[in-house]
Order: C-alpha cells, then sequence, then structure tokens
C-alpha cells in the first residue's frame, strides 16, 4: 500500500462479470426485458389515452380530428400494439403475483411461465382485434 | 454535540415496515390494474369508430367514469414506481438521477391530473 496515496481515485483493474450480451437469450430473460419495455412503453402510452379523453371533453370537432389519427394505419398499428403491450405487461405482473407467493420457481415452471406469458399475449392480442374487426368498428 | 446514535434515524424502516412501501404500493396498484387495465381494452374496443355524442355518452356513465377515474389514479402511481425502478437501475450521475426521478413525478402527475380533469368535465356535463 506504498503508493495508495497515487493511487487515490484512478479505478485499480478487476475482473468484470459478464454482460448480457455474453449469455444465451433465455426465454425467462427475454420475458423479464419485454416486462420493462413493455411497461416503459405503457408509460409512453398514457400520453394517447389523455389525448383521447382531452379531445372527447373539448369538441365534437377537436374528437372528429383525434379520431382521425386513431384511423389511420399507424394509429391502429400503435393500438394494437399499446394492446400486447399492455396484456403482455399485465401477465407478466400475474407471473410475479406468483412469484411473490414463493411459487413456481423451478426451472421447468419458470420456462412454461416465461412461454404463456409471450403466446397469450400474442393470442389475445389477436382475439381481441379480430372480435373488434368482425363487429364492422376497424 | 449530538449524542444520539444513527440507529434512531433506522429504526422502524426496516424490510417490514416502510421499506417495503415501494414494493407494496407496486404491487397493490398492479393487482387493481389487472381488472382496470382489461376495462379499458373493454372500453377502447367498444367505441373504436364511435362519433362524439356516442363516446361522451358512455364516457358520462358514473360507472365508467369511476373505473376511469380508478384506473387513472392506480395507473399513474403504478407507472411512477415503475419508471423511478428504471431510472434508478440507469441513470448513473446523482444529479441526473435527482432530476429524472422529478420529472417523473411530474409526468404522472400530469397525465393523472388531466385524465382525472377531462372525465369530470365530461361527467358533469361540458
Amino acid at each position: 500500500m506504498a503508493d495508495a496515496p497515487s493511487q487515490r481515485g484512478a479505478r485499480p483493474e478487476r475482473p468484470l462479470s459478464p454482460h448480457i450480451q455474453i449469455y444465451k437469450p433465455l426465454i425467462n430473460m427475454v420475458m423479464s426485458i419485454l416486462h420493462r419495455i413493455t411497461g416503459a412503453a405503457l408509460y409512453i402510452g398514457t400520453l394517447l389515452l389523455v389525448w383521447w379523453l382531452i379531445a372527447a371533453a373539448t369538441s365534437p370537432q377537436y374528437f372528429d380530428y383525434v379520431s382521425s389519427w386513431f384511423q389511420t394505419l399507424i394509429g391502429q398499428l400503435i393500438m394494437i400494439g399499446y394492446t400486447w403491450a399492455l396484456l403482455h405487461h399485465m401477465l407478466g405482473g400475474l407471473r410475479h403475483f406468483l412469484w411473490d407467493t414463493g411459487r413456481g420457481f423451478d426451472l421447468a415452471t419458470i420456462d412454461k411461465l416465461s412461454w404463456a406469458t409471450i403466446v397469450l399475449s400474442l393470442a389475445g392480442t389477436v382475439a381481441i382485434w379480430l372480435a373488434v374487426a368482425a363487429k364492422g368498428m376497424f | 454535540m449530538s449524542m444520539r446514535t444513527p440507529l434512531k434515524s433506522a429504526r422502524n424502516l426496516g424490510s417490514a415496515k416502510e421499506g417495503a412501501d415501494h414494493f407494496w404500493k407496486q404491487r397493490v396498484t398492479g393487482v387493481a390494474n389487472v381488472f382496470l387495465g382489461l376495462f379499458l381494452v373493454w372500453l377502447i374496443a367498444s367505441l373504436i369508430g364511435a362519433d362524439h355524442a356516442t363516446v361522451k355518452a358512455k364516457l358520462a356513465n358514473p360507472l365508467i367514469a369511476l373505473s376511469l377515474l380508478a384506473l387513472v389514479v392506480s395507473g399513474t402511481i403504478h407507472m411512477r414506481l415503475g419508471m423511478q425502478t428504471i431510472i434508478e437501475d440507469y441513470v448513473q450521475g446523482e444529479f441526473g438521477k435527482v432530476v429524472a426521478l422529478m420529472l417523473n413525478t411530474f409526468f404522472a402527475a400530469a397525465i393523472a391530473l388531466a385524465s382525472i380533469f377531462a372525465v369530470l368535465k365530461i361527467s358533469f356535463g361540458a
């Protein structure tokens, strides 16, 4: 430690733990990352809900203007994406509720729950928008 | 000079008390959001392509308005806590972190207030 004062502030070379690009992506890891990404997307997406509510509270003209945005191809893709993000985040949350009780921690169950999250969220999104389309509202 | 030990300020803040505050609020609002989120999906899906009068009449329904208000309150608390965790994980500098956490709170509050204002305006007959 004779050279300690001169080394103060300098970072010693320490071994680094492997970062995510080292690991082969596992389904539970991908679902964990998607849970955070969908959460952030839902956060930003609340702006759209507020915009729609404000439009409904403002005037028929402004509401029609906002509606026309949601009826564009991009608007519809955003709404479908938002539906998927909501379902995915919700199913991920349910998975966490199960884990909160101390259950479902063996690897086989974790894999099944992770696959169920992505499969059910996609299936649910398709089902909801097919139902909307079938009613002729889309 | 104070004779008090740091223990005083740590006592009662352990894992069973306010230390779990963030975790517990996230879970409680999360449970509420399961139901309120499904309600939102149903509401939006049933109003796709509807005209202004129809939308206004539906949002003015007390049950729908109350559910929307519950969603807004529970949802903005939940998303503020979630974004707080993201910020704490990724923003390195102390100054940037504090600013980001503050903006997060402002954003969640603005979303909540604007939504509540709109729902109440429709409900009370704007």
